[in-house]
């Protein structure tokens, strides 16, 4: 098991006006696993995404990574689990529209003190595997939404976390360059030595989860399996 | 150079116009200040051409006087009770006053006049052309060849004229190190004919020149010439009370502080608000680092990199443009007094840090505010 997430509630402002973003939430996740989260706006799911992650701290309950609670940890222990632990493929990528495509994917080494060349090196074989060998000097902004999704994975994985987050891949996307980038993440990110969380709410690339959480109002509401 | 300062550098100089305007703005900032300073410097420094030209160690005077411009003439006795002070070397008189020149053109031009010690001659300015003996010749002056020479209408050696009815002669043409600060020439002559040319009050010292034995002498000679009512002071001591003078007691000083702060704050408005529109562009940026795993102290760093190297670039910038200028003053204004000195540099650099620092300073107090959950919450 790589995440373990027990009874874990957060809320936001105090009684009388408390608003609750997730109630006794627990769940699991196995390597080589593929969850999604799905639910509809304000169910929760970013709020989720946020806490497993190490990057807002819940209120209750507890959540443990590779059998460690990452809530016990300081500020900068937390930044260090997030660097080393976790890949981020944010929702509207967030690249540096200044810094060429290899340098972009390389920002996760970079923060690792690995020395720049070697960074560099290492991001332009993930950019080989992502399949965007070549681009590897152009700004982000000259590729197209797919491309960049691909360099945002790239980002995610050059470091080698095991834990990858997700957070709506396919909201900038076409559906079939949606389905394309889950399938692709799927076959090709996806191992047994690894696992990926995805916060969506679109049903077309469902069929690539292996399980998946529903969520409303701050609480999981069902678990289905994997394609259904 | 570590790989977080090179990113650091990266982003700092792919955004050209937000980095040209800070650097510039630094820059405008850094001559200004230079400028400001340079003169002041330079005036205080032309103030005290005479008390650098003649070269004394000691310099004994009326308590009242503040700069060696405005004397307060000493009876005769106070130059031998200085000399019968244990400690002194030698000691003799020096005088410094105006005379009217009557030119050949019909016109007059104010002269400063300076009388050496008949015998010894000590302060005498180096002679470019001319006998130094000569200056015991019936009339004889030496003139110092600076920026208002030409005031003189440029004599020769030979050169007859006249000072305060009396008649003249150019022995001699000398230089010395500092110009004068208000533009007027300056003719050398005996102290003994400088007494008896000029109009003078009832006592005629202006100054005494003291040369103590040894520098442990100085405070026993400035003791001393306290207990018969007059005051000693080094060259330095005496350079200091002078600079004081035009820092406090004029409004100079007041002005171009005023000035110099003035050009502070340009710069610190301009890079401060060119930084900070920068930290707000890349605030999302910043965000999605600190998400990955950026610590704040990393991105602090990231940050006072970005500004430190744009206050030096401004920094080098403005002090290459102040020189230029200030060189090319010197070069075509006669009597230009600015002077770019270890301190005016030093004063601009500390001037710089304190603007890159306040401007890291606003746009770190964003960027350590982020919650890496607004980069989810979009």
């Amino acid at each position: 098991m790589i995440l373990t997430v027990q009874k874990v509630n957060k809320w936001f402002g105090e009684e009388p006006a408390r608003t609750y973003a997730l109630r006794e939430v627990s769940f699991g996740l196995d390597f080589g696993e593929m969850l999604y989260i799905v639910g509809p706006s304000g169910s929760g799911k970013t709020t989720l995404l946020s806490v497993i992650s190490g990057i807002l701290r819940p209120n209750s309950g507890s959540v443990t990574v590779e059998g460690k609670d990452i809530w016990t940890l300081d500020t900068d222990a937390l930044a260090d689990f997030r660097l080393h632990g976790v890949g981020f493929v944010f929702q509207d990528y967030h690249l540096f529209p200044r810094l060429t495509t290899v340098e972009n994917v390389a920002v996760p080494l970079i923060l690792r003190r690995v020395p720049w060349e070697e960074g560099l090196q290492k991001s332009r074989k993930i950019l080989e595997i992502v399949g965007l060998s070549g681009k590897g000097e152009l700004p982000p902004q000259k590729l197209s939404g797919g491309e960049q999704q691909r360099v945002a994975i790239a980002r995610a994985i050059v470091a080698e976390p095991d834990l990858l987050i997700f957070d709506e891949p396919t909201a900038s996307l076409d559906g079939d360059t949606g389905k394309k980038i889950l399938a692709f993440v799927k076959n090709n990110i996806l191992n047994e030595r690894r696992a990926i969380v995805v916060v969506t709410h679109d049903d077309r690339i469902y069929e690539y989860a292996s399980r998946i959480i529903h969520m409303e109002d701050g609480r999981i509401t069902d678990h289905t399996g994997a394609g259904q | 150079m570590s790989g977080l300062l090179r990113l650091a550098l990266k982003l700092l100089l792919s955004d050209r116009g937000k980095f040209v305007t800070l650097v510039i703005g630094i820059t405008f900032s850094v001559f200004l200040m230079m400028l400001m300073t340079s003169m002041f410097f330079g005036i205080i420094e032309h103030s005290a051409a005479n008390i650098i030209n003649v070269g004394a160690k000691m310099w004994v005077m009326d308590p009242d006087v503040q700069t060696p411009q405005n004397s307060i003439p000493m009876p005769d006795y106070v130059l031998d009770a200085v000399r019968s002070i244990p400690g002194v070397e030698y000691a003799m008189p020096l005088y410094i006053g105006a005379g009217l020149v009557h030119l050949d053109n019909g016109t007059y031009q104010a002269a400063t006049v300076v009388g050496l010690d008949d015998a010894t001659l000590f302060g005498r300015p180096t002679l470019i052309e001319g006998n130094i003996l000569d200056i015991y010749r019936n009339d004889a002056f030496i003139v110092v060849k600076d920026p208002s020479y030409a005031k003189l209408g440029s004599p020769k050696v030979g050169t007859t004229f006249e000072i305060n009815d009396h008649r003249g002669i150019i022995a001699g043409i000398g230089r010395v190190s500092v110009g004068s600060l208000f533009g007027l020439p300056t003719l050398y002559t005996t102290y003994t004919r400088a007494t008896q040319d000029l109009p003078s009050t009832r006592y005629l010292t202006s100054f005494i020149l003291v040369q103590p034995k040894t520098d442990k002498d100085i405070p026993v000679i400035e003791a001393q010439t306290k207990k018969i009512g007059y005051l000693a002071l080094t060259d330095k001591e005496f350079i200091a009370r002078n600079d004081s003078f035009y820092e406090f007691q004029t409004a100079l000083g007041t002005n171009i502080l005023i000035m110099t702060l003035i050009s502070f704050v340009v710069g610190l408005s301009i890079a401060g608000e060119t930084f900070y529109m920068f930290v707000l562009d890349n605030l999302e940026r910043f965000g999605a680092l600190k998400a990955i795993g950026a610590k704040s102290s990393e991105l602090v760093q990231m940050i006072l990199f970005q500004s430190l190297v744009v206050g030096f670039l401004g920094f080098g910038f403005g002090v290459l443009l102040s020189s230029a200028l200030v060189a090319f003053g010197k070069l075509r204004i006669p009597n230009y007094a600015a002077v770019i000195t270890y301190q005016n540099l030093f004063m601009a650099l500390v001037m710089v840090l304190i603007i890159s620092v306040i401007s890291a300073y606003i746009g770190i107090r964003k960027v350590i505010r982020i919650d890496p959950f607004d980069v989810f919450r979009g």
